[in-house]
């Protein structure tokens, strides 16, 4: 036992004023990177939509004149091209990728050997830059040059390919080059997907009589129902944006027979001086990209939680 | 997982088999092909291009059209090739993926592990940013960079790549450090290491793999822009997606393709050179691009 | 005085009530065990003394300062986690030195603390692996060592031994109340298994939905719980629980049931506060009910019950027995070799000197 006299009441100590200081370091440290997402992304798209209801040219004006830009935008047939050409890009990209995606999974899950020459083969287009793609089957499909010549060589002389520079058929090499790149990238998901699902539950279907073919309708295709989401909203969210593919292979044409929204608002924009209905023109993107994005990641953040 | 089935007789199994491997090997070639004829163009002649065939490996394989693309194209109205651009995007892409790396990471450790009220509206608001049509930020951004001053400037374009890149980088280092265990850092706290000590020395040393993701992958996506690059710094200062569009799409002389193929082949070197040398984390960084949260 | 103090403590988030207005003290030296079962706020109770989590109103005492807006490192305390947070790229050596190297202690001093410690632990062997390369044995120690490096004024600990295996359990478990005595350290330990409550404590805290339900020494809560929780948690095999009323002369307990039988009144309560005709819960320790040849010769109150024998459960060193009882089931404890069948009746000896009762309605013990 100790002789000397202990306080009757304990003395309350305070934390000292570094410690205190310290407390708020973690959000001074967020602080720069969220101003800067709220200026440059949230701060800019509301720019952008003022200038949508503006009579902008070559330069910003700021006096607001209502829906004009949108009424100019809808009655615009390149615009009304562009949304066209999108809907017939996107569902086939989507479309073509994720059969493809699906077939080289399946195919790659096969026991097979020499998985690991493969698998990167299918998907070393999603290293290459959209611009390097659009490069290479421009020549790949030129239709003086490419193969179409080749096959003629080989001795199909009846062989055509024109499609690059038709009319009606360019918007499909873009869906070919577009599939081309992204379909690995797809084959990946489903792979990962694949190798996800619980290897019992497939020797019960065995053990159940079912054939190779019904489990993997009945059962494993079923259970990649999250692969096949999350594979259609990154898609399309790809393919609103496609742009510089676009511009590399055919350049919006021939004539405008490529347009999609994206080199219609930067055309509008930037060549065609007309500020105004490109703003507008992005704001409708913006819209289309909000309207698949923000539920799916609502959802995804709410599953998080669980 | 592989469903091979055990009632399937030996001899229709080698069958299957032998269409599953050559529907492979036929999809593989697909896949190469375009690459492929890229690459022997480029080490063809010009006249050879012209009269052979697409296919044939070249007869006379020759750098030529290598060193003009790098060296003398002409792009523009000056003819000294590739190579400006080329270091214009190393010079890009150095500072732009370390400081939005170095960014992400502080930023994931904050929303993890130093939380606040309101972290989740903060987190949802950074990564809807990375979804953006970057359409919708276009003009004010041009406008902003001419008030900088940074227009038509490898500062500019760095800016801007932080910008819109930091969403990603910060969803990845999120996503990692929240299986990181809180006791940790608790002890760390009681050990009385601070939030940079914490940082530096419990978090940092464990965080290898998910650094090499997010570099790869905001290497990746800032070498292959096209679009801001385009539209913020067109001239000397282009980056070489850019470079590579001109020449390939200037309709002024002779059409080169050998010169075009080389180019090209410069501008995908560098991320293939990735993808081949580290394909497992590239891969990784695509699929927690794409599975969000 | 106390050394460790806490002062009606209350802790809610987002409107939810963890903690109810805790007062608990400790004496220096003293190993108070926080006992309950999962989410009843021995957790949260433990991150408050930490300083891991900011308490909603309240006061901590430690050795007569009021802590409660000091930073968990400026509290002098060191903690073991459940998960034992090695920090998985330090060595063991890193490891029990951070906290010392966080705090400017020179290298020399440094060392020698962390030989000091690992000589206490006997883990010298380990200090340049890795946690990775460590059993979960090692793991806990080192946590320890961490802990004792630090000399601090109180330990705490969280759960620490519930990811080893039973075996190890116990070993850890001497092996923690063997350092106790040893240094002397005051230590608050939270834990769900009351038997490490019971062989550790020197005082044991029952926690239940954040309210403070006994504070005692293990004795006491073993003997005398406070209420019916306390009497149902503390124990294993738990406490049998017998409905009843008191006799009109209040010198018996009448239990419910289609046939009458009655137990004589425990001496642990006083008649006074009964009342002829009350509806009671008696409580008796399964070792209080035995067989003739158990019976505890300075047993003042027995009442002997012929009851059929239901189950008969083996431990080996043991023998539980079950047979009904006023609609209910009780399990009485026999030697190994009883020579019990279940099928048959037998004389079960109840001691009530050991024997509580409860208010049914409270759920409190009436003393």
């Amino acid at each position: 036992m100790t002789l000397t006299v202990e306080p009757s009441t304990p003395v309350r100590r305070h934390a000292s004023l570094a410690d205190r200081a310290r407390a708020f370091l973690p959000k001074i440290v967020l602080a720069p990177s969220f101003a800067l997402i709220l200026f440059f992304v949230y701060g800019f798209i509301l720019w952008t939509l003022y200038l949508s209801f503006t009579n902008s040219r070559i330069l910003p004006i700021y006096e607001l004149v209502g829906f004009d830009s949108y009424v100019r935008l809808w009655s615009q047939p390149n615009w009304h091209m562009a949304i066209k050409n999108l809907a017939i890009f996107g569902s086939l990209y989507i479309f073509f990728c994720i059969a493809l995606g699906l077939l080289l999974a399946i195919l790659l899950d096969q026991r097979i050997r020499g998985e690991g020459v493969l698998r990167p083969i299918f998907l070393y287009p999603m290293a290459l830059s959209f611009i390097v793609t659009g490069t290479a089957w421009k020549w790949f499909l030129n239709p003086g040059l490419g193969l179409e010549r080749a096959m003629h060589q080989l001795g199909w002389t009846s062989f055509k390919f024109d499609w690059l520079i038709s009319t009606d058929m360019a918007i499909y090499t873009v869906v070919i080059a577009g599939v081309w790149q992204a379909s690995g990238f797809v084959m990946a998901m489903f792979l990962a997907g694949l190798r996800g699902i619980d290897g019992e539950i497939i020797k019960a279907a065995q053990i159940d009589g079912a054939s190779t073919f019904s489990i993997y309708r009945r059962i494993i295709i079923p259970l990649l129902r999250p692969a096949f989401l999350s594979a259609v909203i990154v898609l399309s969210h790809m393919a609103i944006k496609s742009y510089d593919l676009v511009i590399a292979l055919t350049g919006g044409g021939p004539g405008n027979a490529t347009e999609l929204p994206s080199t219609f608002m930067y055309s509008y924009t930037f060549t065609r001086s007309q500020m105004a209905v490109g703003s507008a023109s992005a704001v409708m993107m913006l819209m289309g990209v909000a309207a698949i994005m923000i539920p799916y990641l609502y959802s995804e953040l709410r599953e998080r939680e669980k | 997982m592989s469903a091979a089935s055990p009632t399937v007789s030996p001899a229709s199994a080698r069958i299957a088999r032998f269409v599953i491997y050559g529907l492979l090997i036929l999809l593989a070639i697909v896949y190469l092909l375009p690459f492929f004829v890229m690459l022997i163009t480029s080490l063809k002649p010009l006249a050879e291009i012209r009269s052979g065939n697409m296919l044939a490996l070249p007869q006379n394989p020759s750098l030529d059209a290598w060193g003009k693309a790098w060296g003398s194209a002409c792009i523009g109205v000056t003819c000294a090739g590739i190579k400006g651009y080329f270091w214009n995007s190393i010079q890009l892409v150095v500072p732009a993926v370390t400081i939005s790396t170095i960014l992400g990471a502080l930023n994931g450790y904050v929303l993890t592990k130093w939380r606040f009220p309101g972290h989740k509206l903060v987190f949802g608001l950074m990564l809807f940013a990375c979804f953006i049509p970057f359409q919708a930020v276009l003009i004010p951004m041009a406008r902003v960079l001419g008030m900088l001053g940074l227009s038509n400037s490898t500062a500019g374009l760095v800016l801007v790549h932080v910008v819109y890149g930091l969403g990603f980088t910060t969803l990845f280092f999120r996503n990692y450090y929240e299986a990181f265990p809180d006791e940790l850092i608790r002890a760390a706290q009681m050990d009385g290491a601070g939030f940079f000590q914490i940082f530096w020395r419990i978090l940092l040393p464990s965080s290898g793999p998910i650094i090499v993701v997010t570099v790869i992958y905001q290497f990746t996506n800032i070498w292959n822009d096209f679009l801001f690059g385009v539209s913020f710094a067109s001239g000397e200062r282009a980056p070489m997606t850019v470079a590579l569009n001109n020449l390939v799409s200037s309709s002024t002389g002779v059409k080169e393709y050998n010169v075009d193929m080389a180019a090209a082949v410069y501008a995908a070197l560098p991320t293939l050179f990735v993808y081949v040398v580290a394909g497992r984390y590239f891969v990784r960084g695509l699929m927690a691009g794409a599975v969000k949260g | 005085m106390a050394f460790l103090e806490l002062r009606d403590l209350h802790k809610s988030i987002g409107g939810l009530d963890i903690l109810k207005g805790i007062d608990i003290t400790l004496e220096k030296g003293g190993f108070l065990v926080l006992v309950g079962p999962s989410g009843c706020g021995k957790s949260t109770l433990l991150n408050t003394v930490a300083g891991l989590t900011p308490v909603t109103s309240g006061e901590i005492v430690i050795d007569g300062e009021i802590v409660n807006d000091l930073h968990p490192s400026k509290r002098d305390i060191a903690m073991v986690f459940q998960s034992y947070a090695l920090y998985p790229n330090m060595t063991v050596e890193g490891n029990i030195a951070f906290a010392l190297e966080m705090r400017g202690v020179p290298r020399p001093e440094r060392e020698a603390a962390v030989a000091k410690a690992a000589r206490t632990l006997q883990i010298e062997h380990l200090l340049k692996r890795r946690p990775s390369q460590l059993s979960g044995g090692q793991r806990q120690r080192v946590a320890m060592g961490r802990a004792l490096v630090r000399d601090p004024l109180v330990f705490l600990f969280d759960e620490p031994l519930s990811n080893l295996d039973a075996k190890l359990r116990v070993e850890m478990r001497a092996e923690i109340k063997r350092l106790h005595r040893d240094t002397g350290a005051t230590i608050v330990y939270v834990t769900h298994d009351q038997i490490e409550a019971m062989t550790m404590a020197t005082k044991i805290a029952v926690l239940k939905d954040g309210v403070l339900q006994q504070v005692g020494t293990p004795d006491e809560i073993y003997r005398v719980p406070a209420n019916l929780f306390v009497a149902d948690f503390m124990g294993s095999p738990a406490m049998n629980l017998l409905r009843g009323t008191v006799s009109a002369d209040r010198s018996a307990i009448e239990l419910d049931g289609s046939e009458p039988v009655r137990l004589a009144l425990p001496p642990t309560v006083s008649r006074e506060k009964l009342a002829g005709g009350q509806n009671v819960i008696l409580g008796i320790r399964p070792e209080a009910i035995t067989d003739e040849s158990l019976r505890d010769p300075a047993a003042g109150v027995v009442t002997t019950l012929e009851l059929p024998v239901d189950l008969v459960e083996p431990t080996g060193s043991d023998t539980y027995v079950v047979a009904p009882l006023a609609g209910t089931e009780i399990t009485a404890r026999m030697r190994a070799q009883s020579g019990v069948a279940p099928g048959r009746s037998f004389g079960f000896v109840f001691n009530l000197d050991k024997a509580v009762v409860f208010e049914p309605e409270t759920t409190q013990r009436i003393d």
